[in-house]
């Protein structure tokens, strides 16, 4: 029963998104990250507020502990962690279509998890392997057309849309088999707590490697809320088309008509 | 005397030239000059407040902070008298150098290296460089749109950081702040007056 409910809920999120993202413009094409409609913005600005507070007790001062341990301990888990969310991007390789890069990562999944000792050390980078860069099941929605839908603040999560959303929520139905294996099946060798471990490892990781940037933005923001929405919606149309180069992700039309010379 | 006549042109026209290509600055040179400065700039000899002077003087020579503030106002840049213009250059200007120079000041020798360049058109150039990873933070890609209409002085317009641009993310936060206060521009001239307080 509770599976149909959120199965229910997954369609029904997915159908308004794709209604309320395409507007028959195809999702891929260049878009500003203030096209995204914030339908829900006071919601979102108290969820965001509430988060920073969260933040502020819990996150920031672990992740500042975290900081203190030695790099090659950081890197070790960061490398970890990295080889630990392939088991989302290669299923995510495919369904994008993009069969060389899932074998790629699938050879460094292994590579990484035997002769890396469980990711510890990022061996296929030493070996020549191709820069790895994590895929998950938004941005496999963005890639086939899905839009974005409505920019939302999840509490504790952060930054998010209807479509990420909904595609975080695919990991919950078999999509991640790390989750499959440790909370979804009762496996002899893994637990719960492995798996919501290593998430909350992969976030204080996130937090600690951003700290500086984090600390910047809000010092020289005017409106912190409006500034992390703007980041968060650029990198993540920049994901989807897998391409960091500005010109080829925004639309930068609007710089042409400023003339100062 | 044709001989003369015309070995006299071909001087010039050379001489033209030379003096045309003499004082045309390549993007991408431009660029790394900039960055040593500022690196000169962030010595740990210099106390905080000598690197915001340095680091100001350094973004009103190289970086087109009036381009910036207009592409940062969007639309509403259309729709404001002359007087709120003029306000608005200049409040955008103290908040600009105080928030570029207080964001830079942080970092402590910063090493930055320049890769490469791509020329959008005439206008524009994108440089591409790295900001070599230490311990404390990974590698970061940080390209410059270079502003080139005037190639013997070529401007900063936007620095995009991991592929997000500051100006981008710079328009949003003030679209944000006039369309919160029922699209009043007054309310970001409030917000501006009091940051650079």
């Amino acid at each position: 029963m509770k599976k149909i409910i959120i199965t229910s809920i997954i369609s029904l999120m997915l159908a308004t998104n794709v209604s309320a993202g395409t507007d028959g413009e195809n999702s891929l094409t260049k878009k500003n990250s203030s096209e995204v409609k914030d339908c829900f913005e006071s919601v979102n600005r108290a969820t965001f507020k509430f988060n920073q507070v969260l933040d502020g007790i819990i996150f920031e001062p672990v992740a500042k502990a975290y900081r203190v341990l030695p790099y090659p301990v950081r890197a070790g888990t960061s490398n970890a962690l990295d080889n630990l969310s392939s088991l989302v991007t290669i299923p995510n390789n495919i369904l994008q279509g993009e069969l060389k890069k899932a074998g790629v990562n699938t050879g460094r999944f292994i590579v990484n998890t035997t002769i890396g000792i469980v990711g510890i050390f990022d061996v296929a980078k030493k070996i020549g392997f191709i820069e790895y860069e994590k895929e998950d099941y938004g941005q496999t929605l963005g890639v086939m057309g899905a839009g974005p839908g409505c920019y939302i603040v999840l509490p504790v999560l952060g930054p998010s849309t209807i479509r990420d959303t909904a595609g975080s929520l695919a990991n919950l139905f078999g999509g991640d088999p790390w989750y499959n294996v440790t909370v979804a099946n009762n496996t002899q060798h893994f637990s719960d707590f492995d798996y919501y471990a290593s998430r909350a490892s992969s976030g204080i990781d996130y937090r600690a490697k951003n700290i500086d940037s984090f600390e910047n933005l809000e010092k020289n923001s005017m409106d912190f809320y409006a500034s992390v929405r703007s980041l968060y919606l650029q990198d993540r149309q920049q994901k989807i088309v897998n391409s960091n180069s500005i010109t080829e992700t925004q639309d930068d039309s609007d710089w042409e008509e400023i003339e100062t010379q | 005397m044709r001989l003369k006549k015309f070995l006299i042109s071909i001087f010039i026209i050379i001489n033209i030239l030379v003096i045309n290509q003499s004082y045309s600055i390549e993007p991408d040179v431009f660029v790394q000059s900039t960055v040593n400065r500022a690196s000169e700039a962030l010595n740990n000899k210099y106390s905080k407040e000598e690197k915001i002077d340095k680091l100001k003087q350094i973004a009103s020579e190289t970086v087109d902070i009036n381009g910036i503030g207009y592409y940062t106002l969007g639309a509403y840049r259309k729709n404001i008298s002359e007087n709120e213009i003029n306000q608005y250059e200049m409040l955008f200007e103290q908040y600009f150098l105080k928030s570029f120079s207080s964001r830079l000041a942080e970092y402590s020798n910063p090493e930055i290296e320049v890769i490469s360049k791509k020329e959008l058109n005439k206008n524009y150039t994108m440089v591409s460089s790295i900001l070599v990873g230490t311990e404390q933070r990974p590698e970061v890609k940080i390209d410059w749109r270079i502003y080139t209409k005037n190639p013997e002085n070529p401007l900063i317009r936007d620095l995009i950081i991991e592929g997000l641009s500051l100006a981008r993310t710079q328009k949003e936060e003030f679209s944000s702040i006039i369309q919160s206060n029922d699209g009043d521009i007054n309310a970001l001239f409030s917000t501006l007056k009091e940051f650079i307080k």
